[in-house]
């Protein structure tokens, strides 16, 4: 089947395509499910960004990647596809656009590394991997661009995104489970040494 | 036309989901039974080239047949929201006559005589998440017929219908001019049909006319 | 769910190409930080508000838009101002504001579909190493998929409710992905079935 080169191994088929769409749509679906307020930090969470998580650590680093560009894309054209109903250009010009920006590299992360670990993986690991790429990286994205755009020094917009931390620690608990769950009822991820050794098998096609 | 299967086996890693087929196909109107898990939707599978077989050759009026397949051979499956593609019925319609690189007037035509042939020209427009059930699954159908393939499949066409879109859909598939094979727990729908298979555990036990297989099928479920 | 941004109106920018828009928005924010200062940004601010008076756009759309960024904005003039002073806070938080609303010009007058269209449009220029048509298949099924993801939410949220786990995001993302994994690998091989490659 034709399809798109990437890297020199792994080809983007239609079957990767379906995935990167249906990611895509999670993530926007996710927008819907309310906000639940944390009563330690006292900072709203939206679901949304476990959306991302669950991209890379479910459809792994390159489809999980795509996954939040087409989402990202669509977020452009005027879908309001963020939570309370935001979308269009504006929202990457704004001052938290590193943050959406970021998704992208997160869920491309989280899927690298889950795919690196997967015979491995356990409830611990999947944890620290969604905590690595999903608010170590993400932040470390997120926390400059804020500071540049809004010209504030870079330990002040930290300090300022920190209340959103463990809202996103929250997320990564969860994240882990689902991913750790869906890895033994319907693995999608086909792990590197695996396709090295036995090559691309268990596809129709 | 005729479908052969020569020696056809299905492995999915350890297990053998079919084994050594050998069939020739040549009714209008063929049927498929068996239990949940007895193999028949991948044997469904293989006449389109979803499936391909692990061992053994497909044969299109006696010729191996790989890719080309499903240029002749369109396929229903069960339930229409995992075949409908676009979000705008006719943008759906127009997928697969799209991927055969067919003219825009062309296209334009066969969307017309299809959805005019089964009555349903006014939901042409419409949202296609917004239909119902059967309305879904017309519209799959359509998307399959507008590609005028010489023969269709349809896995459990009829399992998501209420009994008066079954009987309506059933009536649809009756009128087709096309050859049908149709996979189905509804025996009464395959009463009138040319030629029965039924697959148990990977093989085709009995083959033959409705009323004999039919028959044994319901009476080997009573013991 | 799936209505755009989009404002209805008959105006010279509603019926501009949506890539002219684009790459005319783009130009604008990189004026907007390669000449810093007031002069610029006075400029640039009344440009946007004779875009917005020219699309027909109300006081009420301009509201709705900057609403969602009131409490981010106020944080960093806060912090500016204690940091700087008064004029340069004014400075930053009017800045968002004018590229805020310069967006919304594009985003109220234009359609998602036109904007879709636009970007497969424009895919015929590019290289032929880029997928186009996977791309184009990729939107379209995007936005065929999010009522589908909607509605299996849905269904899962009654099933987990009846069972007293809607309140627990584990128990309804689990079956929600693996449903809709299943039913996107059947669409993968309807999509096959239909001669898509």
């Amino acid at each position: 089947m034709a399809g798109l080169q990437v890297e020199s191994r792994t080809v983007l088929e239609t079957r990767d395509v379906v995935f990167i769409a249906l990611f895509a749509a999670i993530v926007a679906s996710l927008a819907a499910f309310p906000p639940i307020t944390l009563p330690l930090a006292g900072v709203p969470i939206t679901a949304q960004s476990l959306g991302v998580m669950l991209a890379g650590g479910v459809i792994g680093a390159v489809r999980g990647g795509l996954a939040l560009v087409l989402f990202l894309v669509l977020v452009a054209t005027g879908l309001p596809l963020l939570p309370g109903g935001r979308g269009g250009f504006g929202v990457f010009l704004g001052p938290t656009g590193g943050f959406l920006i970021g998704w992208v590299f997160a869920a491309f992360a989280i899927g690298y590394m889950t795919e690196r670990l997967w015979h491995r993986l356990n409830y611990v690991l999947a944890f620290t991997i969604c905590v690595l790429g999903g608010v170590v990286l993400l932040y470390a994205i997120g926390v400059p661009w804020v500071a540049f755009v809004a010209k504030i020094p870079l330990s002040t917009a930290l300090t300022g995104s920190l209340s959103f931390v463990p809202g996103d620690i929250v997320k990564a608990l969860i994240a882990a489970g689902v991913i750790m769950t869906v890895k033994r009822s319907y693995p999608i991820i086909q792990p590197k040494a695996e396709a090295d050794s036995a090559g691309r098998s268990g596809r129709p096609e | 036309m005729n479908i052969e299967f020569a020696d056809v086996s299905v492995k999915k890693g350890e297990v053998t989901v079919l084994q050594d087929i050998s069939i020739r196909l040549s009714e209008r109107r063929i049927g498929v039974i068996g239990r949940n898990g007895s193999g028949k939707s991948t044997f469904a599978r293989l006449f389109n080239g979803i499936e391909v077989p692990t061992s053994g050759k497909m044969l299109l009026d006696g010729v191996p047949e790989r890719k080309n397949l499903r240029r002749h051979v369109g396929f229903v499956f069960q339930n229409p929201d995992n075949q409908i593609v676009y979000p705008i019925v006719e943008e759906d319609l127009a997928f697969g006559l799209k991927n055969l690189k067919l003219s825009r007037n062309e296209t334009e035509d066969r969307i017309a005589d299809a959805m005019r042939r089964l009555g349903i020209d006014h939901l042409r427009n419409r949202l296609t998440h917004q239909l119902s059930g059967g309305e879904k699954q017309m519209i799959a159908l359509v998307g399959v017929l507008v590609m005028r393939p010489r023969m269709i499949v349809f896995d459990e066409p009829t399992t998501l219908l209420d009994l008066w879109n079954k009987q309506k859909f059933m009536a649809t598939i009756n009128d087709l001019p096309q050859h049908v094979v149709v996979v189905s727990h509804d025996l009464e729908l395959l009463r009138g049909f040319d030629r029965i298979l039924h697959i148990e555990a990977g093989r085709i036990v009995a083959d033959g006319n409705p009323v004999s297989v039919l028959d044994n099928y319901i009476a080997s479920s009573q013991c | 769910m799936l209505t755009d941004l989009y404002i209805f109106a008959d105006s010279p920018l509603h019926r501009t190409r949506p890539g002219i828009k684009i790459g005319v928005l783009v130009l604008f924010c990189t004026l907007l930080f390669v000449f810093e200062g007031w002069v610029t940004l006075a400029l640039g601010g009344v440009a946007v508000a004779l875009c917005l008076a020219l699309s027909g756009l109300r006081a009420r759309h301009v509201v709705a838009t900057l609403r969602p960024a009131v409490w981010i904005l106020l944080a960093i003039f806060l912090v500016q101002s204690y940091l700087v002073d008064i004029l340069f806070a004014s400075f930053v938080v009017f800045r968002f504001a004018v590229l805020i609303l310069a967006a919304t010009v594009v985003t109220a007058t234009t359609r998602t579909s036109e904007m879709v269209d636009g970007i497969l449009a424009g895919l015929q220029f590019a290289p032929s190493w880029v997928p186009k048509n996977q791309i184009a298949l990729g939107v379209s099924l995007c936005l065929r998929f999010i009522p589908l993801v909607l509605s299996v939410f849905h269904d899962v949220r009654q099933a987990q409710r009846a069972r007293g786990l809607d309140r627990n995001l584990t128990a309804l993302l689990v079956p929600l992905v693996v449903r809709t994994l299943k039913t996107a690998d059947e669409v993968a091989q309807a999509i096959h079935a239909r001669s898509f490659d």
